[in-house]
């Protein structure tokens, strides 16, 4: 049983991404019968070519993509290195954590309507600091150089790698490695860089590549954020994708193709610069340089980008529960003139419909997810599984869904809840996964073998025993999971064909336009379903084992 | 009842690191001693069958003259104690005791209220394991390993967790409960006066006597 789990979970992590990649592939070279491509040809490379924007739109992705992921790592790093073991760092974790539950989408409308022009930085400094009497003619917003999207990835890729790290240090003997580094004489920040940071990097290599290749290729985001014209590569493929001319989807293959080769290039480059890091850093650590006055400058500038962070976001999302509730908003006001319902009653009918499919399809794919990765790990889950979970993370969905959704078109299921309930499984999965293992593997066996002594078989070893004692680390999985599904776009609009739609979806769909006050009532929405699901997750073991104190139930 | 090891011998990377041949009658302790790191647990790890994947176990065991050297962990009616209780932390204390009883016994509530008796702990069922003291706990370990009905006790150190006083009283608890069962005992232990409580013969783990 655990084994047909453990296939079942490793076949779907590689078949739907290898699926999806043949279904760009062979209409890349312009064979897709059922659009009538019935002879391979170059010409989907050759229209590729032909795009005026190409050259701008590469290279968007791989800057943004590269400059997004060097400064999530250094910040992340330097966080860590220079608050580890402290009650202040104890602090920011915490406040960190929940950020992961927070969608992609929801975070850069937040930072959007903080930083645009009419946004709440300009209304804070306006007019007294800058004069202004309205709102700026500045394009902060999609800006070409992608500055305002590498922010805005900035802001939920820090809080992710934080919590890869923070999962990493046990392994790492950072505690052991950063005394004896402090007892020789080393400044903080220093001594954790030469002797914890190579053994921390190490464990969170992939997680970093995840990074990377999301950063390089993300839809949702860049719609928000992003340049327009060109938009990223990935922006445009879903153009050419959406676009009415069936014809267009062979262009969109290739630039899918490209897409890919783009992140493996990225990934190569990253992986070169690995290398050239760590033989220069060798030498800097047996260099001897103690770096006790840097703590002085990089402690308060760690301390200040994680604030920063918090603050982004903290305000963010206020203001977008601001717009939601307002009417007339006159600039450089810093609160509504008028307060309103309107904006949200005039949509309760969609919300209620859509949050109810949206709330259906996370559950369901959590709970499948669930029930695979209980079934992997008891399996024992083996070196490959936990490797090949982060194919569907670092192989961009860019690349693959489109061809997923051609065959769905082929199979006659796209459009259908069930087809998009099955591809949020594809991303659901690493995420319960990697959330369930550690406190997993963290389990104390003896209590299995007391069990077992006693005479309980291995179901009951699993069902009255283990689940129970990890009934938290389920519940934070079940959140986990639950807000990944949500977040989701590219599978949801692509699967679901437009029949489909969700809270993400509907939110990410009012971009383009200038209503603040939809926009707002959607982000909240989007922000506040998985939120009130992990607030619940938390509660839940409280609630359950609230007359048990025992520290062991992880 | 007795325990028989037969040509029983443990290897890691193709050392051995124990070898015992030998038999335990009904109630008698047998102490193996040694320091820590010699294989004292790999062995009680073995006997249940739950050896890790880096040792090899080679030879045989008998349970009242039966093989079950090859039977999976719940079917071997060994009861076995560890240095910590390992109650399980989401079940009452009565509940602990539950799990271990069989599920066929009839009259669970009473069984469950003399164990608690028999331990000094009338009426403490529906206590949180995690609201005991340690000598409380260990002793509620041991009711819900012999309520299971073992056939053997395996003992890995279970009385260095308690302090001077409670470790006299809670050995001959255990000694004395084994002893009125009938049970062989094997016990593992580095520490002699553990051993020599024991009152039974003392081998290495090479099967040499101490």
């Amino acid at each position: 049983m655990a084994r047909a789990g453990l296939w079942a979970a490793l076949a779907l992590l590689s078949a739907l991404p290898l699926a999806g990649l043949a279904g760009v592939i062979a209409p890349s070279f312009g064979y897709l019968p059922a659009l009538g491509g019935e002879r391979l040809s170059l010409a989907p490379w050759q229209a590729l070519w032909d795009w005026p924007g190409l050259g701008e739109a590469v290279r968007l992705s791989f800057v943004t993509g590269l400059l997004a992921t060097a400064i999530s790592l250094s910040l992340t790093l330097l966080i860590v290195a220079a608050w580890q073991g402290t009650r202040s760092f104890l602090w920011v974790t915490r406040a960190l954590a929940p950020l992961l539950a927070l969608p992609h989408a929801a975070a850069a409308f937040g930072l959007a309507f903080l930083i645009a022009p009419s946004g709440w930085i300009a209304r804070a400094i306006s007019p007294w600091a800058t004069g202004w009497e309205r709102p700026p003619d500045l394009l902060i917003l999609n800006d070409p150089w992608g500055l305002s999207l590498v922010a805005g990835l900035v802001l939920k890729e820090v809080p992710f790698l934080l919590l890869m790290t923070l999962a990493a240090l046990p392994q790492s003997d950072s505690r052991r490695g950063q005394m004896v580094a402090r007892a020789l004489g080393y400044g903080r920040v220093m001594g954790w860089m030469k002797a914890v940071a190579p053994r921390v990097y190490a464990q969170i290599r992939l997680p970093v590549y995840a990074v990377l290749a999301y950063s390089m290729s993300v839809v949702d985001v860049a719609l928000i954020l992003g340049p327009t014209r060109p938009p990223t590569l990935a922006v445009q493929i879903l153009d050419w994708m959406s676009h009415p001319d069936l014809q267009m989807r062979f262009q969109a293959a290739a630039g899918a193709c490209l897409q890919l080769l783009l992140v493996l290039g990225a990934l190569a480059f990253w992986r070169l610069g690995e290398g050239l890091v760590a033989r220069w850093g060798a030498g800097w650590a047996a260099g001897g340089a103690r770096g006790v006055g840097a703590d002085r400058l990089l402690r308060p500038l760690g301390a200040s980008g994680a604030l920063a962070i918090g603050l982004a976001v903290g305000l963010g999302l206020a203001g977008l529960l601001l717009w939601s509730f307002a009417g007339l908003w006159r600039f450089p006001a810093l609160l509504p003139d008028v307060w309103s319902l309107r904006n949200w009653t005039g949509q309760a009918g969609d919300l209620g419909r859509i949050g109810a499919t949206t709330a259906w399809i996370a559950l369901g794919a959590t709970l499948i997810a669930l029930g695979l990765s209980i079934a992997m790990l008891q399996a024992g889950g083996g070196r490959w599984g936990m490797r090949l979970i982060y194919l569907p993370l670092i192989v961009p969905q860019i690349a693959f869904l489109p061809g997923l959704a051609s065959l769905a078109l082929i199979l006659g299921i796209d459009g259908t809840a069930w087809a998009v309930m099955a591809v949020h499984l594809v991303f659901v999965l690493p995420y319960v996964l990697l959330s369930l293992a550690d406190p997993w593997r963290a389990w104390d066996a003896r209590a299995g073998l007391s069990a077992a002594s006693l005479g309980a078989r291995p179901w009951r070893v699993l069902w009255a025993v283990r689940l129970p004692m990890l009934t938290r680390a389920l519940c934070v999985a079940f959140a986990v999971g639950f807000a990944t599904s949500v977040a989701q776009y590219l599978p949801t609009l692509l699967i679901g064909a437009g029949r489909v739609s969700t809270v993400t979806t509907e939110a990410v769909a009012l971009a383009a336009s200038s209503n603040r006050r939809l926009i707002g009532v959607w982000a909240v929405v989007q922000m506040a379903l998985p939120m009130v699901v992990f607030a619940a997750a938390l509660a839940l073991p409280a609630l359950l084992f609230r007359h048990r104190q025992g520290k062991q139930i992880g | 009842m007795s325990l028989r090891l037969e040509a029983y011998e443990i290897a890691k990377d193709s050392a051995v690191m124990v070898a015992l041949d030998c038999e335990v009658a009904p109630g008698e302790v047998l102490s193996i001693m040694g320091p820590s790191g010699c294989g004292k647990s790999t062995l009680l790890a073995a006997l249940i069958g739950a050896l890790p994947p880096a040792f090899r176990a080679t030879g045989r065991v008998f349970l009242d003259g039966h093989e079950i050297t090859h039977l999976p962990t719940h079917a071997r009616r060994l009861g076995i104690l560890f240095q910590d209780d390992i109650l399980f932390p989401h079940l009452s204390v009565g509940a602990n005791l539950g799990f271990g009883l069989p599920s066929k016994v009839p009259d669970r509530k009473e069984r469950i209220a003399e164990a608690l008796h028999e331990a000094g702990l009338e009426g403490m069922e529906a206590r949180d394991p995690s609201t005991l003291s340690g000598g409380q706990r260990a002793r509620v370990a041991l009711m819900r390993t012999l309520l299971a009905e073992p056939r053997a006790l395996l003992l890995d150190e279970p009385f260095s967790r308690l302090d001077a006083d409670r470790r006299a009283q809670m050995r001959h608890f255990v000694f004395e409960r084994a002893r009125s069962r009938g049970l062989p005992v094997v016990l593992v232990t580095h520490d002699r006066e553990d051993a020599e409580a024991a009152g039974g013969r003392i081998l290495s783990v090479r099967g040499a006597p101490l």
